[in-house]
């Protein structure tokens, strides 16, 4: 997710559909309007005129695609690939629109050019923010293509219809291939968006049905490009060894011992990021250049570093949990209000109150970070890497290079991301790249390794939480006050920002769909000392663990079924607007969408929980030794109920034996990927909620490796089954909402089996 | 100076006796399908067989290699254009997600299978624990595995 909430502005959104040239010959280019705003719809688009224009970048951000004459769909994609599926979903809804052949579709992965719009593949957006102009985009092609084949035959153009690539006449049964009429068809004007028509859910090919990964064949053969696989002629290998404190300088090294090294090429200094913010700036240190990864490993051991530590040199994460509850006890900025808020409580038969913990978490994909940067010989510069977002790439790499964060000056080539999690979308990488190039005249790759990637990364934060729940004479809610501290996100950006923001609240705390009197949500201050960034599901994690713990608390303790207890608590059928509880100045950012066009709606929270409910047969009495838990929660504007059943084996370890979830993503656009994103959302949840710890002392980071960051394994792996509701609404985010109830529902489930409430992460460090 | 196979071409390794075989192979071959995860034989991703068997090539030095040591990667897993069935299987269950552990899991499936091709559930699990999938495909894996040791 972005730290920063994006803000709608329907009113500045392009609504053009363009069609032009662009120096190919013969090409239909077909830009589709393609702006991240959710009220875009085809509805919305009513009544606007379609122009032709020069396209000016600014105004119309666009994405193309292109169909040659022979017939051939060029699909510009712009969103990268990291296992989430949106390279494969994203042109499936342009040729599902256009009904092409899926086999003469050819993929064209977009590069940092403004012109194809925000690029930023973060916080569940591609398919969500995109699915519309995609299809748009589709269906004009097709009307622009069947308008051309009518005027060919003079025939009316009810008289033609496009379907399985070929146009065909309805009057004579003549038929011939889209691209026979790709020429007359790129001199037509637009149609206006209102006389397009959309494939009904019937009629669809791709969308809602599936295709296999665009990927599949380069990853099981071994051919696939990841960031970390880039080769260029006469390049370098770079490590380096950074300050291990945030923020520190080095102070003496030995370039003669790392020179010494067989295959050392170079050894250079990078520029220090000592004061806050820190933002996606490297973090200094020194790099060692060789002619392979091994040899630079080897200088890099030899430089015999030192450093000043700087000011988080006595960053301990131990002393600053007491730091975090003294926070959570003095209280906090009042984020959210209704009723009487905290003071509700004084109407209530009796108080429950608990404090949670979740400890700092690092996203480890599997492919650390990586970035290969040429200098072309004009001075421009080719950067190879696996960012989440080119233009960010660009725009963190170009300071340090003295050129322009501007596709002809800094060319971005998106490479597979070998998972990311959240840690690819800070370039800091691809700037030592950059910066290591320019020095060495030659093309540089710089790796980094597992322990390098542990180390310095942008961390999950470090949450303490106390949450207060009053409940009346029926044993229901009447009151839920809960205060959070922890570092924010947006200190990574601004210094000054600590502590809560209301961008993080809402990810689960602000937009709380209790159906209860009193209601306050507080912000408790606390500073960063390492770099915070955002990790799947990013404060979901942290504060639905702690609401989704308790009200299995609140139920338990009353003798309650926790799924009835959920249900009563979510109440009526209704939508809920957080904004209108919302401190004053403060706002609820419902993931950059509007509150129209994904409301939050109580009844698809409860359909999703009560067929998971029905999946699990939750409730079943469970024997000693085992236990069961349910959640649901409504994140990336989807919604998600999961149940688990675990079990306590030998070793004390509670290991989770099945998971069910079900989820209501809107359309799911590639079902089969959207079932994998929920399975890996299961191994992600294990991971997460029974090891997930980085800690710190003298402001180092302990873990390194997979060693002392475990994730789950194998053995670790339930049966999983998954449901998709069959729901009429837009598409909402996939990779990251199955995350949080998967976390609450193990929390609920060991303590159910240890008989040892779980208020802490990660469970292990309870046994 | 040692002469081993890699993927069925004669090699004579030379130069730094410590390197190990994974970056031999990704930076001096820039045979990048074997992948690294994590360079202390905790995560499975740089998995390649040696003679058969799989071995973690970010463990094995070129000082480790033997004359005559065959070493298949990931590149000559398929036959040419057949695949193997177990990379048919991994595209029929659509097992990857991100895609980078899947080399090295493949290859640790295979030379379980060549090693025992009908290995129960705990069979599998042991053959893999020791093949990371921070995407979380286990669930694939194993059916795909229990597909092609049905089959
Ligand atoms: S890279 Fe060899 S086991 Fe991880
Ligand atoms: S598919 Fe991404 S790590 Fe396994």
């Amino acid at each position: 997710m972005n730290a920063v909430p994006p803000t709608l502005n329907a009113a500045q959104v392009s609504r053009r559909a363009v069609v032009r040239g662009l120096g190919i010959t013969g090409g239909l280019i077909l830009s589709a309007p393609l702006v991240g705003c959710g009220q875009k719809t085809s509805d919305g688009l009513k009544g606007q005129t379609a122009e032709t224009s020069a396209g000016d970048a600014k105004l119309d951000p666009s994405v193309y695609l292109q169909i040659d004459e022979e017939g051939t769909v060029h699909v510009f994609i712009h969103r990268v690939e990291m296992g989430q599926g949106s390279r494969t979903g994203l042109p499936m809804i342009i040729a599902d629109e256009l009904d092409a052949d899926w086999d003469r579709v050819n993929f064209i992965q977009g590069n940092g050019d403004p012109k194809y719009g925000d690029q930023n593949t973060d916080g569940s957006t591609s398919i969500r923010k995109f699915y519309e102009p995609f299809r748009i985009a589709g269906a004009t092609a097709r009307a622009m293509l069947e308008e051309a084949a009518a005027q060919e035959w003079g025939v009316a153009r009810s008289e033609v219809k496009l379907a399985d690539h070929k146009v065909t006449n309805l009057v004579s049964g003549e038929a011939k291939d889209m691209g026979a009429f790709v020429a007359a068809a790129a001199k037509l004007p637009v149609p206006a968006p209102e006389i397009l028509s959309f494939k009904t859910a019937d009629e669809r090919k791709y969308v809602g049905v599936g295709r296999k990964i665009i990927d599949m064949d380069g990853i099981i053969t071994g051919t696939a490009n990841f960031g970390q696989d880039v080769m260029l002629d006469g390049m370098l290998f770079a490590v380096a060894a950074r300050p291990p404190v945030v923020g520190g300088t080095v102070k003496s090294y030995d370039k003669d011992a790392a020179m010494a090294v067989s295959g050392v090429v170079d050894v250079v200094e990078l520029p220090a990021n000592a004061e806050k913010p820190y933002l996606f700036k490297p973090l200094g240190g020194v790099a060692v250049l060789a002619t392979n990864t091994w040899a630079a490993m080897k200088g890099r051991d030899a430089l015999n570093i030192a450093f000043e530590n700087g000011n988080s040199a006595a960053y301990d994460t131990t002393a600053f949990e007491q730091q975090l509850w003294d926070s959570v006890s003095a209280g906090g900025r009042v984020a959210l209000k209704r009723g009487a808020g905290a003071d509700g409580l004084e109407q209530s038969a009796k108080v429950f109150e608990a404090d949670y913990f979740v400890p700092h978490l690092v996203h480890a994909p599997m492919e650390p970070p990586a970035a290969t940067a040429a200098f072309a010989e004009d001075g421009t510069l080719d950067i190879y890497t696996h960012g989440q977002d080119p233009q960010t790439v660009q725009q963190t790499v170009a300071p340090y290079v003295g050129l322009e964060p501007k596709p002809d000056q800094i060319r971005v080539h998106s490479q597979l991301l070998g998972g990311a999690f959240g840690r690819k979308s800070k370039p800091d990488f691809a700037a030592e790249a950059a910066i290591l190039a320019k020095v060495a005249g030659k093309p540089v790759k710089m790796v980094w390794t597992r322990e390098d990637d542990v180390r310095h990364s942008y961390y999950h934060t470090i949450a303490a939480q106390r949450v207060r729940v009053g409940v009346d004479d029926m044993g229901m809610v009447n009151a839920w006050h809960h205060r959070a501290a922890y570092p924010s996100i947006g200190e990574t950006f601004d210094a000054a920002a600590t502590g809560p923001s209301d961008f993080e609240l809402s990810l689960g705390l602000t937009d709380m769909p209790w159906q209860c009197e009193h209601l306050q949500v507080e912000a408790c201050d606390a500073p960063s000392h390492v770099r915070i960034g955002w990790l799947r599901s990013v404060a979901n994690i942290q504060q639905f663990f702690a609401v989704g713990s308790m009200v299995d608390e609140i139920a338990k303790a009353q003798n309650e079924d926790t799924y009835e207890y959920w249900m009563q608590l979510i109440g009526d059928d209704r939508v809920i607007n957080p904004a209108d509880d919302i401190a004053e100045g403060g706002v609820y950012p419902n993931y950059g969408e509007s509150a129209d066009r994904f409301p939050i709606e109580t009844a698809r929270l409860k359909a999703v929980l009560s067929q998971v409910k029905d999946m699990s047969q939750y409730g079943r009495t469970m024997p000693k030794g085992k236990g069961m838990g349910i959640a649901v929660h409504r994140s990336f504007v989807s919604y998600v109920a999961c149940a688990v059943e675990v079990s306590v084996t030998d070793s004390g370890m509670p290991k989770v034996d099945k998971a069910w979830i079900a989820i209501d993503c809107g359309l799911a656009v590639n079902p089969d990927r959207v079932k994998a994103q929920m399975e890996g959302a299961v191994i992600f949840g294990i991971s997460i909620a029974m090891h997930g710890k980085v800690t710190a002392e003298d402001g180092r980071i302990v873990e390194s490796n997979y060693d002392r960051y475990p994730v789950a394994r194998i053995d670790e792996t339930p049966v999983t089954e998954v449901h998709i509701m069959d729901v009429d609404a837009p598409p909402g985010g996939v990779g990251e909402p199955g995350v949080p109830p998967v976390v609450a529902a193990i929390a609920q489930a060991v303590s159910q089996a240890t008989g040892q409430r779980v208020r802490r992460l990660p469970i292990a460090d309870m046994i | 100076m040692t002469d081993i196979t890699i993927n069925g071409a004669e090699v004579s390794l030379s130069g730094d006796d410590d390197m190990p075989l994974l970056w031999y192979l990704r930076d001096i071959k820039g045979m990048t399908g074997t992948k690294y995860g994590c360079g202390a034989g905790l995560c499975g991703a740089c998995t390649v067989h040696v003679n058969g068997s799989a071995v973690r090539s970010c463990q094995t030095r070129i000082a480790d290699m033997q004359d005559g040591d065959a070493v298949k990667t990931i590149e000559a897993l398929a036959d040419g254009d057949t695949l193997h069935a177990l990379q048919q299987a991994w595209s029929d269950h659509d097992v990857p997600q991100c895609g980078y552990c899947q080399a090295g899991q493949l290859m640790q499936a295979a030379s379980l299978l060549a090693d025992n091709p009908n290995p129960s559930d705990e069979e599998i699990e042991n053959a893999m624990w020791g093949n990371i999938c921070r995407c979380g495909t286990y669930q694939r894996i194993k059916a795909a595995i229990r597909a092609v040791s049905n089959a």
